[in-house]
């Protein structure tokens, strides 16, 4: 999984069935140690991520691995909604901070 | 599926019991030639393949765990031949008998 | 499966139904001679591994196999500690002795 920050959604009212009812939100990749990158991915949002929230996202075959995107096209799938980590001992991101 | 040279084993006591009693090998992808392609990867061995031996690698889950029998398994890096020549365009460019010496990455 | 070094645990309670209690870890993929092999990424833990460990994973959709519920949307796991590597007939630091971890 690789972690980013929600950014954005998308709207699209014409769009394949099969991606009605679906909440794309867009997410800016991270590094590991926080910082931003230059490159965004629109995910599907499996858990209730809102703007501002540091997520973790499924990529590929993995992100069909959920209720609402089983059998879907779909290729990044939010699983998780990140509180912190640490790199070495050292904390790099807490959300409460 | 790709060909890789053997270059080295992995042993890790603590792991997915689905890995226990199999052989874990270090596999660098190769083209037919000898020159390395792909990130070095761990496969699982069904073979008896070693060191040094060059081996065809299927790396994809379903195609692996029908060679492991293990349906369920988070496996899908399976070292499923030792090859024994390679003929491109005519020639035969690797014999097992004869096979080179393996170098580091950076010099092979 | 490939070859990484645990550098560090991530916290995240608000997760999909069914990785609760699933250990979530970063990880740097290794090349055969220990150098850095792309990006860091997080993966979760099938094994009881930490920080410093030298373990093996695995990507893609057989990762969420190695979770104890199987349909999650997971793209990498931990698989094994790895206690020796040879590569080439030398030894790539492994979890020797003489490893400094870090298990809190």
């Amino acid at each position: 999984m690789l972690i980013g920050k929600v950014v954005g959604s998308v709207v699209a009212t014409q769009k394949d069935e099969k991606l009605l009812d679906r909440k794309f939100l867009v997410v800016q990749i991270h590094g590991h140690e926080g910082q931003p990158r230059d490159q965004y991915v629109v995910a599907v949002d499996s858990v209730g991520a809102g703007p501002e929230d540091m997520v973790l996202y499924a990529t590929g075959s993995s992100a069909r691995q959920t209720t609402i995107t089983d059998g879907r096209p779909c290729d990044a799938a939010i699983m998780a909604i990140v509180d912190s980590w640490d790199l070495g001992g050292e904390n790099v991101y807490e959300k409460w901070a | 599926m790709f060909l890789a040279d053997v270059i080295g084993s992995v042993v890790s006591p603590v792991q997915i019991p689905h890995l226990d009693g199999r052989t874990l090998l270090l596999l660098r992808p190769v083209q037919p030639a000898g020159a390395p392609t792909a990130k070095t990867r761990i496969g699982v061995d069904i073979v008896g393949a070693g060191p040094g031996d060059r081996v065809l690698v299927i790396d994809e889950g379903n195609s692996g765990r029908q060679l492991l029998a293990a349906p369920g398994a988070p496996i899908k890096t399976i070292v499923s031949a030792i090859v024994d020549e390679i003929e491109v365009g005519g020639e035969r460019i690797y014999d097992h008998r004869r096979r080179p010496e393996l170098l580091p990455r950076s010099e092979a | 499966m490939y070859l990484a070094r645990v550098t560090g645990r991530l916290v995240a309670s608000h997760r999909y139904p069914g990785l609760e209690g699933v250990a979530l870890q970063w990880i740097q993929p290794l090349d055969e001679d220990g150098a850095h092999l792309g990006e860091a990424l997080v993966a979760c833990a099938a094994v009881n591994s930490g920080p410093g460990d030298l373990v093996h994973y695995v990507d893609g959709r057989e990762a969420a196999l190695a979770c104890p519920e199987t349909f999650v949307p997971v793209d990498a796991a931990i698989t094994g500690v790895v206690e020796q590597a040879t590569v080439l007939g030398a030894e790539l630091a492994g979890n020797s002795a003489g490893n400094s971890k870090v298990r809190t």
